[in-house]
């Protein structure tokens, strides 16, 4: 009796912490369907689409999802392609200052972006970047590649020289192998970085508020905290809507994500939470 | 000596393909950092008198921030958030990954999921739902209100608790996945040793299971240090910094600073104090993985 007890704690301890965990999305999942939605979790009385309809059709909100893909697709593009070209010579060369650069690296993922801001947007102010989708994405972009460029490298390290060599005998160039035998081998770390780069750059909501101005070019993350700061939180069923709508891509590259890194990537010294 | 210099060509041939980076990176990351240094030796602000004159005023924000009895609240709360963020996550995650170990697939299956939403949430919809929950209607005090507990106005009566709390629920998925690979390092018959000796499960935990995992515990504390350390929207969209000044975290307080105040001197200044703590914890952070 002692011991069917002691075995079924856990189990009780879990379900109760998960239940507790549950109910705060639950009441996004609940109240985006339902017609009279309020603060807290409950089974719509009626249930609808309503919510999703309206705010779907909405131009403006459009507009900010729009910005965002835009945004995140640029950024991880930029993320793949610079810090790819960088982890070859890294990965593939001895250099003398190899290892400085990849502990000064590895020193910069882990740097609160948010000490910079400040500096940052009287830069962007001073050099005619403020308020520009572009500018936006460069500084994003290097704000990631420190983790981008220390992920490649690790990836690319996994690819064995061998193959290369032939085609060095062949008279590839580095460029050439790169493109036609690195980058297929590792394109599972590819996606990994890519995905990553963009979700993070989806949920980012702080560096576009500061440096962006214009209501049109605002990304989803800032519409959605301002629908729910000018609203004052009363029409509960959209806001449910509108946030279920934006954390969709999260939620799809994450599940992405662990597909790709079940297969045997470390990506231990990278993760950040 | 030629044969040094095709040495150093040769170098800068295999580098190229690093310069878009290193070009990038100097730009908008050291630049930024070098920046923040700078602005906070000066009188920068965005309109007003100073606004046309940029002036070095030496350590005068350091002075400033030194008497400013709003800093020390910020660094306090500061200090609060990150701690109850960290003792939070660390052992609601470790209690969970603990618990998860050696149990049923479908159950697993199941419970996992459920903790890892609250991670891959983006902030927004965090701060969004969180809101509700504590809100004054919210799910929260309707289960007060069931279980016939006093209502309780959580962003007003005990607003760092809730956005610690809020915190957690976003950031324990985190430690748990990092301790789940961690305890899955520990040698299964140490710990089998260890129960035929006649060790109880405390004496496990203490003397096996612990020691296996300090690593881990450690690396895990330095990155949420670190990401804590940085949280702004969170805590902005949850209360905005008040009632008052009770959720003013130095993030907060540095927004405050430059763009409601305009004083970005003063605020560079206070931002300063948030890079220090990050540089020193990233040096010690790599230190660690440098030695693995």
């Amino acid at each position: 009796m002692y011991w069917k007890f002691r075995k079924t704690i856990p189990y009780l301890v879990l379900t109760l912490l998960a239940v507790i965990f549950a109910l705060p999305l639950l009441w996004i999942l609940l109240a985006s369907f339902d017609v009279n939605a309020s603060q807290a979790v409950k089974i719509p009385s009626q249930w609808t689409m309503e919510n999703y309809k309206t705010i779907l059709i909405n131009q403006a909100n459009q507009r900010a999802f729009g910005n965002g893909l835009i945004i995140s697709l640029g950024q991880s593009v930029l993320v793949v392609l610079i810090a790819g070209l960088a982890a070859y010579p890294l990965s593939r060369y001895e250099l003398r200052y190899k290892n400085m650069f990849l502990y000064t690296i590895l020193f910069m993922t882990s740097l609160p972006i948010t000490a910079v801001m400040v500096p940052v947007y009287k830069m962007f102010l001073s050099v005619g970047l403020y308020d520009k989708t572009g500018g936006l994405v460069l500084f994003l972009t290097a704000t990631s590649m420190p983790y981008g460029i220390w992920l490649m490298k690790n990836f690319m390290d996994n690819v064995p020289v061998e193959l290369e060599e032939a085609a060095w005998v062949d008279g590839a160039s580095a460029f050439d192998s790169l493109i036609k035998i690195i980058t297929p081998l590792m394109f599972p770390g590819i996606c990994v970085v890519f995905i990553f780069t963009f979700s993070g750059s989806w949920g980012n909501f702080f560096v576009p508020y500061i440096l962006l101005q214009t209501l049109d070019k605002f990304p989803a993350s800032v519409t959605l905290y301002q629908f729910f700061g000018q609203h004052g939180m009363v029409i509960y069923g959209q806001l449910a809507a509108y946030s279920a709508v934006y954390a969709v891509p999260s939620i799809v590259l994450y599940v992405l994500s662990q597909n790709y890194m079940s297969k045997g990537f470390n990506m231990a010294g990278a993760a950040k939470g | 000596m030629k044969k040094k210099q095709g040495g150093l060509l040769e170098e800068a041939k295999k580098s190229v393909l690093l310069m878009p980076s290193v070009l990038l990176l100097l730009v908008f990351f050291v630049v930024p950092i070098l920046l923040t240094v700078y602005y906070s030796f000066t009188n920068l602000a965005l309109s007003g008198e100073n606004a046309r004159q940029l002036k070095f005023i030496g350590l005068s924000n350091y002075f400033t921030m030194f008497k400013d009895r709003t800093v020390r609240i910020s660094i306090r709360n500061t200090l609060v958030f990150l701690l109850g963020s960290l003792v939070g996550q660390q052992v609601l995650g470790f209690i969970i990954a603990l618990n998860m170990r050696n149990k049923n697939r479908v159950f697993r299956g199941i419970v996992g999921p459920i903790f890892l939403a609250g991670w891959i949430m983006p902030e927004v919809v965090v701060a969004l739902c969180c809101s509700t929950f504590f809100g004054d209607s919210g799910t929260l005090n309707q289960i007060f209100s069931f279980l016939h507990l006093p209502q309780v106005e959580f962003l007003f009566a005990v607003p760092m608790l809730t956005v610690i709390l809020a915190n957690v629920w976003h950031g324990t998925a985190f430690s748990m996945m990092n301790f789940q690979s961690a305890l899955d390092g520990v040698p299964v018959d140490i710990e089998e040793a260890a129960r035929v000796d006649g060790a109880g499960p405390f004496q496990t935990m203490i003397r096996i299971i612990l020691p296996c995992i300090k690593n881990t515990i450690a690396t895990n504390t330095m990155l949420n240090t670190l990401s804590t350390l940085g949280v702004f929207g969170l805590i902005y969209m949850m209360t905005g910094g008040g009632p008052g000044t009770k959720t003013l975290t130095l993030p907060i307080f540095m927004y405050r600073q430059a763009f409601i105040s305009q004083q970005l001197g003063y605020g560079t200044a206070i931002s300063m104090i948030l890079l220090v703590i990050g540089i020193v914890l990233s040096v010690f952070y790599t230190r660690i993985i440098r030695n693995d």
